[in-house]
C-alpha cells in the first residue's frame, strides 16, 4: 500500500481530520477565555491578565494546570454517579456539535480529495438542534445531583431556560432553510455563494435580518450568557448549578459553554453569514486578508518603537513580525490555488465566527442581568410571537414566489 | 459492520428498558428511558429514517424527557423501598417461567412472520422532503386532528394549573 493509497481510505483521512478539528477547537476554546478576559477587561478600562506571559497569553495554560493539580473533591451527601456523570454529558455533547460544520469548500491536497467538514449531514441542521436539546441534561443534573437547594434551583432555572429559548431558535432556523431549501450545511453555504448586482452577497442576513436577531437573542440564552446567565449568576445563586463542582468538573462545565458558544455562532455563520464566502467577489476578497495582517503588522511595529510600557519594547515588534509573517503567507497563497482556496474560506469563516463570539464577549461587558420572570416572559411573549412571524411572512414570500 | 451496531443498540436499549423498571429511584429511570429512546433513534438511523431519528431526540429525549425530569426533580420523589416480599421459591420459579414465556412468545412470532424478507438496513429511503410533502398531502387529516389533539392538552394543563381568581 503506496503513502497515496492510505491517505486516500476515508478512514484515515477522517481520523486525521478529527485529529486536526479537535486540537484547534480545544486551543481555541482556552484562548476563547483569554480573549473574553482581555475585552471585558479593556471595557472596564483595565488591563486584564498581564503577568503570565506576555499580555497574559500563558494565562489559559496557568488556569489549565491549576485546575488538573486541584484537589477534586467530592461532597460525601451528593449523589456520585450523577455527579459525576453531568459535566462528562455536557461537555461530550458540546464537543459532538462540531461534527458537521462545515469550514470550507472541498479541497484537494495530492491525492486526497475531501470537504473541510468532518461529516456531511443531509439533516446537519437537526443534529445540532437534537445535540443542543440533550445537552440541557448536563445542567439539570448537576444541579440536581450537587443535593444543594441554589443548585437545584440555578439547575432547573436553566433548563427551563434553554428549553424555553430552544423555539424560537429552531423557527429563527427554519426561514433560512425555507428560502435554500435544504437541511444540510454544505447545500446552504453553497445557496449563499453569488452576488446580487455583481457586489452584493447572496447571505441569508439581508432577507432575514429579524431571524438573525432572533437567532442570536436565542442562542444568548441557550449558551447561558449574559443578559440571560441567571442560573450561574455569583451574587444570586452561589454560582448556582456548578456550586459543587470542583477542579476538573468545573472545568468541563466552564469548557462546555464555551463550546457550545462557538457551535452557535457557527451555525449562525453558516445560516445568516454565508458561511465561508467573502462579502465582495473573489479577486477583491483576496486582498483583504493580506491588507489586514500588513496594517496590524505595520501599526504594531510603529507603536513598538515608542512603546508604553517596557516589556512593549519586546512584545510589540514580535507581534509586528507575526502578523507581517501571517500577511506573507497569504500574499504567497495567491500563487498557489489549493492553498488560497484553503487559507482564504478559513480566513473568512473563522473572521465571521471571531466577530460573532466579539459580539457576545462585547454584549456580557455592556449589559445587566435579565430577571428569572423577566426572562421567560421575554421569550414566550416576545420572542416566540416574533419568530413565527417570521417564518409565516417568509413562507408567505417563498409560496407566492415559487412556481 | 450493521448487523453488530444493531445488536449493539438493541441490547442497550433492551437493558435501559430492563434498567428502567428494576431501578428504584426515579431519576435513574427516567434516564434509562433517555437511554431507550436514544437506541431507538440510532435503530431509526439504521433503517434509514434520519428525519425520525432526530425527531425521537429532539421531541422525545430533548422536550418531553426533559419535563419529566423536571417534574421529578421538584416533586423532590426519593428513592422508592421496595415492598415485594416474597418467598425465594417463588422468585427462582418466576425466573424460569418468565424465561419460558419468553421462548414461547419468541416461537409463535417467528412461527407467524410471513416468510418474505423481512426489514434491511437502509431500507427506507426518503428524504425529509418526502415526509413533509407526504405530511401535507396524503396524511393531511391525522396532522391537523394530533395537533387539535395537543391543543387540547394544552387548553387542560392551563385551565388546571390556573390560579382562582
Amino acid at each position: 500500500m503506496t503513502l497515496s493509497e492510505i491517505l486516500s481510505n476515508f478512514y484515515v483521512v477522517s481520523l486525521i481530520k478529527v485529529a486536526l478539528v479537535a486540537f484547534v477547537l480545544l486551543t481555541t476554546l482556552a484562548y476563547l477565555q483569554w480573549i473574553e478576559r482581555k475585552v471585558i477587561a479593556h471595557v472596564q478600562l483595565r488591563v486584564g491578565p498581564y503577568r503570565v506571559g506576555p499580555h497574559g497569553l500563558l494565562q489559559p495554560l496557568a488556569d489549565v494546570v491549576k485546575l488538573i493539580t486541584k484537589e477534586g473533591l467530592i461532597p460525601s451527601h451528593v449523589n456520585k454517579l450523577f455527579y459525576l456523570m453531568a459535566p462528562f454529558v455536557a461537555v461530550a455533547l458540546a464537543l459532538t456539535s462540531i461534527a458537521v460544520i462545515p469550514f470550507g469548500p472541498e479541497i484537494t491536497i495530492g491525492p486526497v480529495k475531501t470537504w473541510m467538514q468532518l461529516t456531511d449531514l443531509r439533516i446537519g441542521i437537526l443534529f445540532v438542534l437534537a445535540v443542543s436539546s440533550i445537552g440541557v441534561y448536563g445542567v439539570a443534573l448537576g444541579g440536581w445531583a450537587s443535593n444543594n437547594k441554589y443548585s437545584l434551583l440555578g439547575g432547573l432555572r436553566s433548563s427551563a431556560q434553554m428549553i424555553s429559548y430552544e423555539l424560537p431558535l429552531a423557527l429563527a432556523v427554519v426561514a433560512p432553510l425555507l428560502l435554500a431549501n435544504t437541511l444540510s450545511f454544505r447545500e446552504m453555504v453553497n445557496y449563499q455563494g453569488g452576488y446580487w448586482l455583481g457586489f452584493i452577497p447572496k447571505w441569508n442576513l439581508f432577507p432575514e435580518i429579524v431571524g438573525f436577531i432572533v437567532f442570536m437573542i436565542a442562542s444568548f440564552a441557550e449558551t447561558n450568557r449574559v443578559p440571560f446567565d441567571l442560573p450561574e449568576a455569583e451574587n444570586e445563586l452561589v454560582a448556582g448549578f456548578h456550586t459543587e463542582y470542583s477542579s476538573m468538573n468545573f472545568a468541563a462545565f466552564f469548557m462546555a459553554e464555551y463550546a457550545n458558544m462557538v457551535t452557535v455562532t457557527c451555525v449562525a455563520t453558516l445560516l445568516f453569514l454565508g458561511g465561508w464566502t467573502p462579502p465582495f467577489p473573489a479577486p477583491y476578497s483576496d486582498a483583504v486578508p493580506i491588507l489586514v495582517f500588513a496594517i496590524s503588522g505595520l501599526i504594531a511595529l510603529y507603536h513598538g518603537l515608542n512603546p508604553a510600557r517596557r516589556m512593549d519594547r519586546f512584545t510589540l515588534p514580535a507581534t509586528a513580525v507575526v502578523f507581517l509573517g501571517i500577511a506573507a503567507i497569504f500574499g504567497l497563497s495567491l500563487f498557489v490555488p489549493m492553498l488560497n482556496t484553503i487559507l482564504m474560506a478559513l480566513f473568512w469563516f473563522c473572521g465571521k465566527v471571531l466577530v460573532l463570539l466579539f459580539i457576545f464577549i462585547w454584549v456580557r461587558a455592556t449589559l445587566p442581568r435579565f430577571r428569572y420572570d423577566q426572562l421567560m416572559r421575554f421569550a414566550w411573549i416576545f420572542l416566540f410571537p416574533l419568530g413565527m412571524i417570521n417564518l409565516l411572512a417568509t413562507g408567505l414570500i417563498v409560496a407566492l414566489t415559487t412556481k | 459492520m450493521t448487523a453488530l451496531i444493531f445488536l449493539v443498540f438493541a441490547a442497550i436499549a433492551v437493558i435501559c428498558g430492563i434498567n428502567l423498571v428494576v431501578q428504584t429511584h426515579p431519576i435513574a429511570s427516567a434516564l434509562s428511558l433517555i437511554g431507550v429512546m436514544g437506541s431507538l433513534a440510532i435503530l431509526y438511523l439504521q433503517l434509514g429514517g434520519e428525519f425520525i431519528a432526530m425527531a425521537q431526540i429532539i421531541v422525545y429525549a430533548g422536550a418531553v424527557m426533559v419535563l419529566f425530569i423536571f417534574v421529578i426533580m421538584l416533586l423532590n420523589a426519593g428513592a422508592e423501598t421496595p415492598t415485594f416480599q416474597a418467598s425465594s421459591f417463588v422468585k427462582y420459579f418466576g425466573i424460569i417461567l418468565l424465561f419460558g414465556f419468553l421462548v414461547l412468545m419468541s416461537f409463535i412470532i417467528q412461527a407467524t412472520l410471513p416468510k418474505t424478507e423481512g426489514v434491511t438496513f437502509g431500507a427506507f429511503q426518503g428524504t425529509a422532503a418526502d415526509i413533509g410533502r407526504k405530511l401535507f398531502t396524503s396524511y393531511l387529516l391525522p396532522f391537523e386532528v394530533t395537533s387539535i389533539l395537543i391543543l387540547i392538552a394544552l387548553v387542560g394543563a392551563i385551565v388546571l394549573a390556573r390560579k382562582e381568581v
